[in-house]
């Protein structure tokens, strides 16, 4: 194929250029103010040179806002359980859309991806209703046991598509020299489909992390429940923001959802991507 | 085929029965409250009680011309972001797409907007778009485009292109790494012999590259829309649906008027017809993607 040219290059740079500020420039600026004494930040018209950054407002933003620590592990703790929930639905659900020819199979399966596309919005009302009734209202389970529905249909397509990939023979193999289905569970289909289960609960990570505002001011009014996007939330309505501060939190807060998809970048767009590649 | 074998592959039972848990899960939390939803727009429901009253959510709702006004809104506020969304998605994944030294740090750069919780995200754009001390309105300033200090919020016009801004922000990375990969599923002798015929670079990509990966873009198309048609923090963090309702959509009129006023009835009619809508951008997404597979299929 042929070579770009140096201006081609030149041009096609410069506009990739373009593109990522778009994409980072808040980002950026988040850190940027992040660093920046509040003075320089409430500045008209806008400074781009400052002398005096500091991490400064990383160590104060704990003081002003007290809860922040408890909003961070709520974030975690919240993403953690719904993954693991999450995964415990999809496994089974998976393997079978996997490996078995059943009535309903491919029917069912793109009612799941309908499914998906009702965002919570819709379902406030009763879920808001049934959360109530049940008492679940202000609680952790307020945000997972709605969080969990509207990840388990991708997480199933995803987790189907790996469980493909393993061999069928090995299974059929152990199961004419008389494995039980448990065995065969455990000593196959566990080992080989560990990665897998790794992407998907990592997605269902990612998924419930980006779930934690909606359901989180629609179902928790308690501050010791609140993940880190409704807890910083209440303080944007503040009269004084303290804007370094809270990018400060802000970068914080989403620091280790950053941190996991970095790591598995790559197996993460993969397997999002694998349907519409393979058409 | 010994008996054994037939056995192992079609247990029906168990196979519903790996099934059901996933199942009973999703008609609990997704189903139900779906029909319970229509259900309620037929009651004036709220927290003191409910009774059914017919009709009279909807003849309100549709006889109001605030509601007319939102859903012709909504649909502008999509349309927008979505064109915008797949211009840029596409423009994005053929500079991506293109052989250059640390094009693979480049897609991973990318992502960030979908990664990070878009509330998060919001709270960056909400500093961006500070009238007085923001960098946007900074540049504005300092480059003599504005004459002043302008809150982008704060005004109709302006902050319905803010709110489309930051939408197109969140979903360009997820439209364009589909459209990246469906590049990469090109077959290269397409192009080996579009080049030895000396076609130009841009006839390879229109006569090429574009007809490929067309029903990758008509999938990503109907998902964006329905992406962005059920889109509630972006709104709601930066404007809240204002200002004096100017950016207010479908999704946040059925928010406010369930959550924020605590009408149930009146806002599960609403929703019933964000539901309706859905369903019909469901159906032709599901239609196209049985239509597109079983082309695949039949090749």
């Amino acid at each position: 194929m042929n070579k770009y040219t140096f201006f081609e290059k030149v041009f096609l740079y410069i506009a990739i250029l373009i593109f990522m500020t778009f994409i980072l420039l808040p980002f950026a600026e988040m850190f940027y103010a992040s660093l920046r004494p509040l003075d320089h930040l409430f500045r008209s018209p806008y400074q781009f040179y400052s002398d005096d950054l500091s991490f400064w407002a990383y160590r104060e933003m704990w003081n002003t806002v007290p809860m922040l620590g408890r909003y961070i592990f709520n974030s975690l703790f919240l993403a953690t359980c719904t993954a693991l929930i999450t995964l415990i639905f999809v496994i089974p659900a998976a393997y079978s859309y996997a490996r078995f020819n059943f009535p309903a199979k491919n029917f069912s399966l793109y009612l799941l991806l309908a499914i998906n596309m009702f965002s919570g919005a819709v379902l406030l009302i009763p879920l808001y209703k049934l959360l109530k009734t049940l008492g679940l209202l202000n609680s952790y389970q307020a945000m997972i046991v709605p969080g969990v529905a509207f990840l388990i249909p991708t997480s199933i397509w995803l987790l189907k598509s790996y469980f493909e990939k393993i061999p069928i023979d090995l299974e059929e193999a152990a199961f004419v020299d008389g494995a039980s289905r448990i065995q065969i569970l455990r000593h196959i289909i566990a080992p080989l489909s560990t990665p897998g289960l790794v992407v998907v609960g990592i997605y269902a990570f990612i998924g419930s992390y980006a779930q934690q505002f909606l359901f989180a001011i629609t179902f928790n009014q308690k501050k010791e429940y609140m993940p880190i996007p409704s807890g910083l939330y209440e303080f944007i309505g503040y009269t004084s923001v303290k804007w370094n501060e809270m990018m400060a939190a802000s970068l914080v807060g989403i620091a280790p959802v950053l941190i996991v998809f970095l790591f598995l970048q790559r197996y993460i767009v993969e397997g999002l991507t694998a349907g519409a590649v393979k058409n | 085929m010994n008996k054994k074998y037939n056995a192992f592959n079609s247990p029906t039972f168990l196979a519903y029965a790996l099934i059901a848990p996933a199942a009973i899960y999703i008609l609990a939390i997704v189903a139900w409250p779906l029909i319970e939803t229509v259900r309620l727009s037929f009651t004036n429901s709220s927290l003191a009680g409910e009774e059914y009253i017919g009709f009279e959510n909807y003849e309100k709702m549709l006889s109001s011309k605030k509601f007319n006004k939102i859903v012709v809104r909504t649909f502008v506020w999509m349309f927008f972001s979505v064109t915008l969304k797949l211009i840029i998605g596409l423009i994005g994944a053929v500079l991506l797409n293109a052989n250059l030294r640390g094009k693979s740090i480049f897609r991973v750069l990318i992502m960030p907007p979908w990664v990070v919780p878009i509330a998060i995200g919001m709270l960056g754009w909400l500093w961006l778009y500070n009238g007085y001390f923001g960098i946007i309105a900074g540049v504005g300033m300092r480059t003599g485009i504005l004459d002043g200090p302008f809150g982008f919020l704060a005004y109709k016009q302006s902050a319905f292109i803010s709110t489309i801004v930051a939408d197109v922000w969140v979903g360009t990375p997820m439209v364009t790494i589909f459209f990246l990969a469906a590049m990469q599923g090109v077959p290269k002798d397409l192009y080996e012999a579009a080049y030895c015929d000396g076609a130009s670079r841009w006839n390879r990509f229109y006569k090429i590259t574009l007809p490929q990966i067309t029903p990758v873009i008509i999938t990503m198309a109907l998902l964006s829309a329905i992406w962005t048609f059920n889109s509630f923090e972006i709104i709601w963090i930066l404007t809240e649906g204002g200002p004096r309702g100017a950016t207010t959509t479908l999704i946040i009129d059925t928010y406010k008027m369930a959550l924020g006023n605590y009408k149930f009835g009146r806002g599960a009619a609403r929703a019933v017809v964000v539901m309706i809508l859905l369903t019909i951008f469901a159906a032709i997404y599901l239609a196209i993607l049985l239509k597109i597979n079983k082309k695949v299929s039949n090749e």
